[in-house]
């Protein structure tokens, strides 16, 4: 079950204390809010900027300029189909027009029932064996719509849970 | 009862075609059938067609079974009691052989990667036993300046991409007057058809651990970095495990084999930008901005992390050093051909029946080692076009297979080997289509700082889509090929200034994908080289 931040942010304070002494410490910060709230909400901003002493802005722009960083809440899988040279030369492009299609969603897309977001991602080194799939921290090669429907169908029958 | 050492690899591309399903069928047959099990989950040799492969240790040597499917595990089992153990004969039809007679590791060169899929990953001892640590020894014992003179005498380049010598990167850092130096490992590995990096990661942990420490003692650092790139989880688990071990028995540490020297090392993640490979936006990444490159000079060899001198070395340049220091440069000097020394692991990917990892010294030539392991294409129809050096390389036509793979070489044939990824199309790809991407991929990922890279790249996949649809073709091609000569010329780093190179690359070799004549003169204008 994922957290829920709305009202409270002392998860966030803890994950800053423990790691802002490192240096360059806000992608680690970053990086551990989103493992552990799913995503990096707004209204953790300030809470950041001023525990960092930087200014809201600064922080806004870091998690924008990042591909990986989003602010609002995903479904509760995240699929990548890796788009690069070497998965496209295997049918990539194809699979990524199908599962869109089978998904009902665009790149950067959740399905209605929160089940799955979609994003694009360039390379997850397999390129040997492409197309890949990415989903949670699962890495799957060759990937055919067939076997994409395959994958989608077993995480929506998964018990929910993390 | 029967005892059995297998070995089954926990590497990503292993994984990712179910070596964990394999592992377990495995522990539950030899439950089952009470046969005494030792499964190490080695690292990959890198021969990704026959993942997941599955080794047996006789007393011959070990023996390999793949690609294997957990249904074909019961089968395998059982030919590895009734005939391997007993006679050594193996009769399943996924049967090898003994591993190390397989043609494909038996053509290679193996300095970087003599360990990897041999090993635990994450055993010191295998490590220990296969000369790991004798660099760093060998370290320890000498004077900083003559570390970096025998990386100097190995006549290593940065396997980033960039070729730069790193002996004399490391003899400015070494230089440079601080109170504070840094060792950071690129370990961003964004280019498509690359892989090299995850399997030194994945495979031989250590070995990247001790070209750091070596690297630290010889520039007086005591302090690095490993900024890993976030889409190679398992690479992140087993590295922050390996540090752990050699923290504790202390090769890591305050006193680094009893020395009294100290090299500490950290995991930095990224964040899924493909421009943070470059060094100075990765050390602006590290700082905890946006990965935005700074403008050189200051090298960050002057100015680097924090404003501090700092060695920024890729993975491979850094995984060369153990076996340069203990083997000596002239040992490692005296592979390779013309300035290219050494060796590369290059990486065969795409469209390829037998892709992997393969490590030859430099100036073999694209022909030849597709010749030698590539098995032709997954899709068995010809080869079109190759892209060799990631998204920021040229595609080869088939007349420009036989440019011997070296830096120099590839240079003058407006190419580019960088870290030596090898991509391969078949004669079913849209060239025009694979020019756009290029343009495309550097509209999402460019850090938007210089006006040639951020607006040049969008207005390439405008321009390329008028020439797609055939809207004032001519007038188009000549806007193209401005358009790549400005960001050529005017982009700040290699993102902006190296994007056209595919796309050049596109149009002068694949004319009639752009609906162009061979000869065409408007080409023959501009572009040269």
């Amino acid at each position: 079950m994922q957290l829920d931040f709305s009202s409270d942010l002392s998860n966030v304070v803890k994950i800053i204390d423990t790691l802002k002494h490192k240096k360059g410490a806000l992608l680690p910060i970053l990086h551990q809010i989103q493992r552990e709230i799913g995503y990096i909400p707004l209204k953790t901003i300030d809470t950041i900027a001023k525990k960092l002493q930087q200014t809201p802005a600064e922080i806004h722009g870091v998690i924008s300029f990042y591909h990986q960083f989003r602010t609002s809440q995903p479904g509760e899988h995240k699929i990548q189909i890796c788009r690069a040279e070497a998965c496209q030369s295997r049918g990539s492009r194809e699979l990524e027009q199908h599962a869109k299609e089978h998904l009902d969603i665009e790149y950067r897309g959740t399905t209605a029932d929160k089940k799955f977001s979609l994003d694009s991602v360039y390379c997850l080194g397999n390129c040997a064996t492409g197309p890949n799939v990415r989903i949670n921290d699962e890495l799957y090669g060759r990937v055919s719509n067939e076997k994409f429907e395959r994958l989608v169908s077993t995480f929506k029958t998964q018990v929910k849970g993390r | 009862m029967m005892n059995i050492k297998m070995f089954i690899p926990r590497e990503s591309t292993a994984l990712s075609l179910g070596a964990h399903d394999v592992a377990r069928a495995v522990s539950d047959y030899s439950t089952q059938h009470k046969t005494e099990l030792n499964l190490i989950r080695n690292g990959s040799r890198g021969m990704f067609w026959l993942e997941p492969m599955v080794e047996v240790e006789t007393s011959k040597g070990r023996f390999a079974y793949g690609p294997v499917d957990v249904s074909d595990v019961p089968s395998i089992m059982e030919d590895i009691t009734t005939n391997l153990l007993s006679k050594h004969t193996q009769e399943h039809r996924l049967a090898l052989g003994l591993t190390e007679e397989l043609a494909y590791l038996k053509k290679q060169t193996r300095l970087t990667f003599a360990r990897a899929g041999i090993t635990d990953p994450l055993s010191l001892n295998d490590y220990l036993a296969l000369d790991g640590f004798s660099g760093l020894h060998k370290a320890l014992a000498a004077t900083s300046q003559e570390i970096v003179s025998t990386v100097v005498d190995s006549g290593l380049r940065g396997r980033g991409g960039a070729a730069f010598p790193t002996g004399i990167k490391w003899q400015t850092v070494h230089d440079a007057p601080s109170d504070k130096k840094y060792i950071v490992c690129n370990a961003d590995e964004g280019d498509s058809g690359t892989f090299a990096d995850r399997l030194v990661m994945e495979c031989d942990p250590f070995m990247l651990i001790e070209g750091m420490i070596i690297a630290g003692l010889a520039v007086g650092a005591d302090e690095g970095y490993i900024y890993l790139r976030s889409e190679y989880p398992v690479a992140d688990e087993i590295l922050q495990e390996a540090i752990v071990i050699a923290t504790k028995e202390g090769y890591l540490g305050n006193d680094i084999c009893g020395s009294g020297r100290t090299f500490n090392l950290e995991v930095r993640l990224g964040a899924e930008a493909y421009i943070c490979g470059e060094e100075t936006s990765l050390l602006e990444s590290m700082e905890g901005k946006r990965g935005v490159v700074r403008f050189k000079p200051p090298l960050p060899a002057i100015e680097g992390f924090f404003g501090k001198p700092t060695v920024v070395n890729n993975v491979l340049s850094l995984s060369a050093i153990p076996y340069i220091l203990s083997q000596g440069g002239q040992a490692y000097q005296q592979y390779g051909a013309n300035r290219s020394r050494g060796t590369l692991p290059f990486q065969l990917a795409g469209n390829v029946k037998q892709g992997g990892l393969i490590e030859l010294p430099f100036g073999s030539t694209l022909q030849s080692l597709l010749d030698d392991f590539s098995g032709g294409t997954q899709s068995a129809r010809p080869i079109r076009a190759i892209q060799v050096g990631g998204p920021l390389g040229a595609y080869l036509p088939t007349s420009k297979f036989d440019i011997p793979l070296d830096y120099e070489e590839f240079t003058n044939a407006s190419a580019v080997l960088g870290h030596g990824g090898i991509v391969i199309f078949d004669d079913t790809v849209d060239m025009l289509e694979q020019a756009r991407f290029s343009m495309e991929f550097c509209v999402d990922e460019s850090c938007g700082k210089c006006t040639p890279c951020r607006i040049g790249s969008t207005r390439g996949v405008e321009v390329i889509d008028r020439i797609k649809y055939d809207d004032s073709r001519a007038e188009n091609m000549i806007l193209l090929s401005d358009l790549c000569e400005t960001m050529i010329n005017g982009s700040l780093c290699a993102m902006g200034s190296m994007t056209p190179i595919p796309v050049i690359s596109a149009y002068k070799d694949f004319p009639e994908d752009f609906h162009l004549p061979s000869n065409n003169a408007v080409l023959e204008e501009t572009n040269h080289g």
